[in-house]
């Protein structure tokens, strides 16, 4: 018989390194990849799916890893900002956002590399309109929206 | 979050079958934007979770008899983004495009927002209008239940234990029927509605010949303006009429004082907002 305190066994596919691990089952997504995976990359502030910052993609779609179970992402292809640079080369977005201060605190930055470099994979061209549309769901509380934008802006063709 | 046993069911009846094996100690979760935060919260304390994300067959838009067939586990961002759904119920694309952000309707899944129930949510007033209806399975077999019947208080469904809503069927308007969806968001973009209204209807020499209103966020759950309705089928269409018909869902409306406005306000918004959805689909 299982008992709540069980271990449950999810294998994903993580920034294209498969992993099994084992979580009881109210582990979330996020704290998966913090503490057990020890990528600390992905940020956790809200914890209700409202800010942003645990953006992490799941078969390539942006998704709320702090309101997802891990047992949910069981076969999952999951990419977060650590897969964004290439080595030791930052990705044109990272660069963009420290060119142009698309920074101040840091915490919901992770989130806004990996919202806005979804938004660029499918749509490399948008407009700033759609670029706001996409990244209205991504909160910044030092509100360095300008600087967001124009990172993004001055990153995409 | 407190500890519970997860299944993750591969075909309908296993997972039926765990619904009705644990009774009210289990929980289906599809998305889980609603449930996880619901878990997180301590509001849902389930000994099982029933993961339905591995069942096979219940995701994705399909036509057949001119209705909209849409699989439970369809996410909103599919509904938005479907060729057949902005082709066949335009306004239900729109409605789909209005939850949240990207991000939650990349997770959220028809089935679960529908049973989720939360009065404020922006499909159910538009699949009101629409006349549609959801298909509910359980180990008893299937039974279809009009979206007007689907809400019975605030988060409550009214599915019997045991069953999942496994389809939404959404007929073809009539040939000829305007349709709009109005959202008052006083705050932000990605919030719920502060007042919704739906309207879908069809004016034939300036009478009207068929006319459907329904509002979210103001009271326990979605409502149809069966008072608005009725002031209006089969009457001459008139700017006097219309607005007349749009003060009568004042009676009919039951809102939360919270902090996206008073109960007084939410009423007095939902009159301005019936009216300006009222002259849109009325040709005024």
């Amino acid at each position: 018989m299982t008992t709540a305190d069980a271990l449950y066994t999810v294998k994903v596919t993580i920034n294209g390194q498969p992993h099994e691990v084992k979580v009881p089952a109210r582990r979330t997504l996020v704290d998966m990849l913090r503490y057990d995976l020890d990528m600390t990359g992905t940020k956790e502030t809200c914890s209700v799916g409202v800010c942003g910052a645990c953006t992490v993609l799941i078969d390539g779609e942006i998704a709320a890893s702090c309101i997802t179970l891990a047992v949910q992402a069981d076969g999952a292809n999951i990419t977060t900002i650590e897969g964004v640079a290439n080595g030791e080369t930052l990705h044109p977005l990272q660069q963009s956002f420290i060119d142009h201060g698309g920074f101040q605190c840091g915490i919901c930055t992770s989130g806004q590399i990996v919202a806005a470099k979804s938004l660029l994979d499918s749509n490399p061209s948008p407009t700033e309109e759609q670029v706001k549309e996409w990244m209205m769901g991504n909160l910044c509380r030092c509100t360095g929206y300008y600087q967001i934008m124009e990172s993004i802006m001055k990153a995409s063709k | 979050m407190r500890d519970f046993i997860y299944h993750a069911p591969t075909t309908i009846a296993e997972a039926l079958s765990l619904l009705e094996e644990h009774g009210e100690d289990a929980r289906p979760i599809a998305g889980g934007t609603a449930m996880v935060n619901l878990m997180k919260q301590n509001m849902v304390l389930a000994d099982h979770l029933v993961g339905l994300g591995k069942l096979p067959g219940l995701r994705g838009v399909s036509q057949r008899d001119g209705s909209l067939h849409i699989g439970a586990l369809t996410r909103h961002r599919e509904v938005e983004l479907s060729p057949e759904v902005q082709a066949h119920s335009p306004l239900l694309a729109e409605a789909y495009s209005k939850v949240a952000t990207v991000r939650v309707r990349n997770m959220a899944t028809v089935g679960g927002g529908l049973t989720h129930a939360d009065p404020a949510q922006d499909p159910p007033p538009t699949l009101m209008v629409l006349d549609a209806h959801v298909v509910l399975t359980s180990s008893r077999g299937t039974r279809e239940l009009p979206v007007n019947d689907l809400f019975l208080d605030y988060y409550e469904s009214a599915l019997e234990p045991g069953e999942l809503l496994t389809e939404l069927v959404v007929p073809q308007a009539t040939p000829g029927a305007k349709t709009v969806y109005l959202k008052f968001l006083p705050r932000t973009e990605d919030d719920y509605a502060t007042v919704s209204v739906a309207a879908l209807a069809r004016v034939e020499n300036g009478v009207c010949q068929e006319i459907r209103v329904a509002l979210g966020a103001v009271g326990p759950t979605p409502i149809r303006a069966t008072a608005v309705e009725a002031a209006l089928q089969g009457q001459q269409v008139t700017p006097d009429a219309v607005r007349a018909a749009a003060e009568a869902v004042a009676d009919q409306v039951d809102p939360l004082t919270d902090f996206r406005g008073s109960a007084d306000y939410k009423r007095d918004m939902a009159v301005v907002f019936t009216r300006r959805a009222l002259e849109q689909v009325l040709g005024l």
